[in-house]
């Protein structure tokens, strides 16, 4: 039982690790290590179209798992305020953004809001007062529109069950000693939530950073990391995409790691 | 004037939800009501989309039948042989291991679902890729094997992606389950082989359940490791949509696709809540 279970460890990370490895390969072999070396990575660094997606995956990223935590967290505190059927219809809306599939979701929001720029394009253009009105298009709107769609969800589901858990009598407690329903959120609520809400923001950050297939439907002409990958490995495997493989991967299983920790803390305090 | 503690209530409540809803609203309900009415739609002269109300394009589904019957065949095998893996992880990290060591080691297994499944579906497509395992097979004389662009290359690699999901709701259940029963159990005079099929088994169904209805439908939408592993030759529903929308632009033949793999999801979601159900209530998944 033990050796089988090492054995789905060594699965899931050795290949991890040869990645890792033969980011470090002199050579361009992928199997015969020839030498250790760093020159990809400084490859990668001074890569001008590779930079340029990563600035703008992580702009993407950060600020869609901001907008997802705020309004997620808002929305969390909310429901438990609202009647049976409307949080009924909420909470099935918020599972289905988070079941559905990532091809659906880029494709629908292509889709709408393709037909909603070619109404309001003309609809602007005729009410600009100035010569060149501004044009909608996709671009990094409509990435942080669907990639956020799905963080929301997702942080509203960990900071609801982190609300939850909480006992009820501390903020009654909180404001029968007259203290007002701000008072009482940022003394009592926000500090017992805060781990939930980190987390919620770390996984947010990775889900965007990572997502590859939304991104690759509404992403207009703008390219993110991952497309910018995925382009790569179609003209050929190269040990400078093992090096970015390599960074992409280390700080993602970092975050990860940090979440999981923030997570934690509920159940040992 | 000061409000009435009512109104006041339902004005911070819809403060609190306005963003959200209006997020859910633009963003799910507007977008699944355009590729609804775009299924039911014309692909116009040039291509783009022509106002109608036909079901043409969901009668043409048939001609995408190998994306359907492929995706199909191997979400459910895929899932499977998730199961087959994940199982003794999942007992393992729930009943064997000492709870020090727990965390750390259910940790490193959920770790990966949350990192770039490109990256992750891009080392095996090195490791199967030519310079890889061939390349070491042929110096020890072994040539000619072909081991990417083949459905077991995308098996594996659904394997490798979508473990960690399927891991983590068995070891919920099991982590749940009372030790009593399996004391019980044995002091009844139950061998231990006895006691996992008649106790524990039967206790972890709704982990199994749940995991492997979370695995299906997302490989239901899988595009990256059919493309990355399966080479064009393993094509899923996902690889279709892609095709339909970025290369061949026919969006209503598309979103016809699209709908009908969101009433696929739908059947699915439904059959495994009720059998969920049916056998022990509802199980929270714990997904991170």
């Amino acid at each position: 039982m033990r050796a089988l279970v090492t054995a789905v460890y060594l699965f899931l990370y050795a290949p991890i690790a040869l990645v890792v490895l033969f980011s470090f390969n002199a050579g361009r072999s992928a199997v015969q290590f020839t030498g250790f070396s760093a020159d990809w990575y400084g490859k990668a660094l001074s890569n001008v179209l590779l930079m340029d997606a990563l600035k703008n995956s992580l702009l993407i990223a950060a600020t869609s798992a901001i907008l997802a935590v705020v309004f997620g967290t808002m929305a969390a505190m909310g429901l438990e305020r609202l009647g049976a059927r409307m949080r009924a219809l909420f909470d099935g809306l918020l599972a289905a953004a988070i079941v559905v599939p990532g091809v659906v979701i880029g494709i629908a929001t292509l889709v709408a809001l393709v037909q909603l720029f070619d109404v309001l394009n003309p609809l602007l253009a005729g009410l600009w007062p100035g010569q060149e009105a501004p044009k909608l298009q996709l671009g990094y709107g409509s990435i942080i529109a669907a990639h956020g769609l799905f963080t929301m969800a997702l942080v509203t589901m960990i900071v609801k069950a982190r609300i939850a858990s909480l006992g009820r009598d501390i903020v009654e407690a909180s404001s029968d000693l007259y203290a007002s329903p701000l008072t009482t959120f940022r003394e009592i609520v926000l500090p017992q939530i805060l781990p939930a809400v980190l987390a919620g923001f770390l996984l947010a950050f990775t889900f965007s950073f990572d997502d590859f297939i939304i991104a690759f439907f509404v992403a207009g002409s703008k390219t993110t990391l991952p497309i910018y990958i995925f382009a790569s490995i179609r003209r050929g495997v190269t040990p400078e995409i093992n090096a970015v493989a390599t960074m992409v991967l280390g700080a993602s299983l970092l975050m990860i790691l940090i979440a999981r920790f923030l997570m934690r803390e509920k159940t040992t305090r | 004037m000061p409000l009435k503690p009512q109104t006041r209530h339902k004005l911070v409540t819809a403060l609190l939800l306005g963003p959200a809803g209006l997020w859910l609203f633009f963003f799910l309900v507007l977008p699944f009501i355009a590729i609804l009415v775009f299924s039911v739609g014309k692909r116009g002269p040039v291509g783009g989309y022509a106002p109608a109300f036909t079901f043409e394009q969901f009668a043409n589904l048939g001609t995408r039948a190998a994306a359907f019957v492929n995706t199909l065949e191997l979400a459910p095998v895929g899932a499977f042989s998730c199961l087959l893996v994940a199982y003794p992880v999942a007992y393992y990290l729930a009943v064997k291991v000492n709870p020090q060591r727990r965390l750390l080691l259910l940790s490193l297994v959920v770790a990966p679902f949350w990192t770039s499944l490109l990256m992750r579906t891009y080392a095996w497509m090195y490791l199967l890729g030519g310079r890889g395992i061939p390349h070491l097979l042929e110096l020890v004389g072994i040539e000619n094997v072909r081991l990417i662009n083949t459905p077991g290359a995308v098996l594996l690699g659904i394997v490798y992606g979508y473990l960690p999901l399927m891991i983590m709701p068995i070891y919920v259940s099991l982590e749940k389950l009372d030790r009593k029963l399996l004391e019980a159990s044995y002091d009844l005079g139950a061998k231990p082989i006895g006691t996992f099929f008649r106790v524990t088994l039967p206790l972890s169904l709704p982990g199994v359940m749940t995991g492997f209805a979370l695995v299906t439908i997302l490989l239901l939408g899988e595009y990256l490791i059919p493309q990355l592993l399966g080479g064009g030759k393993v094509f899923f529903i996902g690889n279709a949509l892609v095709d339909l929308f970025l290369q061949s632009r026919n969006w209503p033949f598309g979103s016809a696709i699209a709908v009908t793999l969101v009433a696929v999801v739908v059947v699915i979601l439904t059959i495994a809540m009720r059998l969920t159900w049916r056998i022990a209530g509802t199980r929270k998944v714990d997904l991170v």
